[in-house]
């Protein structure tokens, strides 16, 4: 049986983004060198939004790439899921480049560490800040995002199900679990 | 989609759908060769040994940068240095070299059904590199990827394999991955390389060039390859040039749009004049560059599947 609960809606979502583009923007103000890239999937999605916020509210058309940190797991052979790669599109220079790195739930911070690892294999950025819709604890490595949307404490039994419009037809973040 | 396989013996074992994932997955690695560091951690700390108990260059250096980007140790072996020369069997030699703890090997050998053998015979991951006559499917993968960049598709295609087809892998291979994803093969050659047992592959038997390139997709000239055959099965090469060469006059038959592939390395003025060998239609040097590509995915989704036991 699995118990599900959503903890926040659409609306919520929505509100959420903008509270932390708004953030992203306080600290930025060098449009020009700015490059946000979201995590394949889910990060990527969000970043289109955050994106589009920022075109909303400061007029501003910031460059976007996606990474698919696939082939810097550290875990390739552990995995239960085949892993796919759905390759990654950076269409500009990073190095010297303040990055938003765009993810939609923080855990262990391996997926993190892997996409560091990723940029940083492109070149070096002048600075990366990391913002995540969820963080739901359990860090295995000594990394925090800069933003976060929402702190939701979790057990490690338990999951974040983030469903997006583009992908799943429905903006709605739960957490579920499976009981015996 | 997963991909289950442990070894990658030819494209005949190998369903429509797996085909398609490995050249989806090349796609996506082919960005790599792109960047100012072409590197990824991916296959860090595993072991490739490239076995080639026959004479390459391309084909053994396309499998070291392959596994030297996705962060592999590769170490190559040639047949010249090793032991087998001294008299020891072939197994032997693999469950040497698997005893150092090699995680995959790349095997090319002489002859027909070697790579089987040893695939049967190890726990490391296994990629035929071209064994003898039979098989050479990396090369054919790397030339479906050339065809769906060029082409977008394969449903349909004309596709002309011209020259010594009996004594080619590549055309093996080309035959039966081809035959999988709905392209039209014709096959074209002199006689003496044209034997019957193709007429099983479902492909259409050719009796003149202009037969075989008119409204051709894609023009695929093979290598003679004189190293393989016992008898010499052409009177001379100037003949052969002659019949069987690609030429302007007969390219102006195949579609507009057609593209010259090659697996290389061309004798030049005998499969191919140099004109049409360095033509914008060539598409050469793009099937050696996606060479690396699929050589990556392969290592790539081997390395994901260790073998039982």
């Amino acid at each position: 049986m699995k118990y599900e609960k959503e903890i926040l809606n659409a609306h919520e979502l929505d509100n959420i983004l903008t509270r932390l583009t708004f953030q992203i923007l306080e600290k930025c103000t060098d449009f020009e060198n700015t490059k946000i890239i979201g995590i394949k999937r889910r990060g990527a999605i969000l970043a289109d939004r955050i994106r589009e916020k920022i075109k909303q509210f400061k007029d501003k058309d910031i460059e976007i790439g996606y990474l698919d940190i696939t082939l810097y797991r550290d875990d390739l052979t552990e995995i239960s899921e085949f892993p796919i790669i759905r390759g990654t599109e950076i269409p500009f220079n990073v190095k010297n480049k303040n990055i938003i790195l765009v993810d939609d739930v923080i855990f262990t911070g391996r997926t993190a560490r892997a996409a560091l690892d990723a940029i940083m294999d492109y070149g070096r950025p002048k600075k990366i800040i990391l913002a995540v819709l969820i963080d739901r604890g359990h860090r295995e490595l000594p990394i925090q995002p800069n933003y976060k949307g929402k702190y939701v404490p979790t057990s490690f039994d338990e999951r974040i199900n983030v469903k997006l419009k583009e992908l799943d037809g429905i903006d709605s973040i739960s957490i579920s679990k499976n009981i015996k | 989609m997963s991909f289950t396989k442990t070894d990658l013996l030819g494209l005949k074992d190998l369903s429509k759908e797996e085909i398609l994932f490995i050249i989806e997955t090349a796609e996506k690695l082919k960005e790599i060769n792109g960047r100012d560091v072409k590197k990824v951690p991916t296959l860090k700390g595993k072991t490739v040994v490239n076995l080639f108990f026959e004479p390459s260059t391309r084909t053994r250096t396309s499998f070291e940068i392959a596994g030297k980007r996705l962060s592999a140790d590769t170490i190559n072996f040639s047949a010249s240095s090793s032991s087998t020369s001294k008299g020891e069997t072939l197994i032997d030699t693999v469950k040497n070299i698997e005893a150092m703890h090699s995680d995959i090997f790349v095997v090319r050998h002489a002859f027909s059904g070697s790579v089987k053998f040893i695939a049967e015979n190890t726990k490391a991951n296994v990629v035929n590199a071209g064994d003898g006559t039979n098989e050479h499917p990396t090369q054919a993968l790397l030339d479906l990827m050339t065809i769906k960049e060029h082409k977008g598709g394969f449903e349909g295609l004309n596709v002309a394999i011209m020259g010594d087809i009996e004594h080619s892998r590549v055309a093996r291979s080309n035959l039966w991955g081809m035959s999988k994803l709905g392209i039209n093969v014709r096959l074209f050659g002199p006689k003496t390389m044209l034997p019957e047992h193709f007429k099983h592959f479902n492909c259409k038997i050719c009796s003149s060039m202009e037969e075989a390139v008119e409204n051709a997709d894609v023009i695929m000239m093979l290598r003679i390859q004189r190293e393989r055959q016992s008898n010499l099965l052409l009177p001379s090469l100037r003949e052969y040039s002659k019949f069987f060469g690609l030429n302007k006059r007969a390219l102006s038959l195949a579609k507009k749009d057609a593209i010259i592939m090659h697996p290389g390395p061309i004798n030049r003025g005998v499969e191919l004049p140099s004109i049409l060998a360095d033509s914008k239609q060539s598409v050469i040097l793009e099937q050696v560059e996606n060479g690396v590509a699929i050589r990556m995915a392969v290592l790539y989704l081997l390395s994901l599947n260790k073998k039982e036991g």
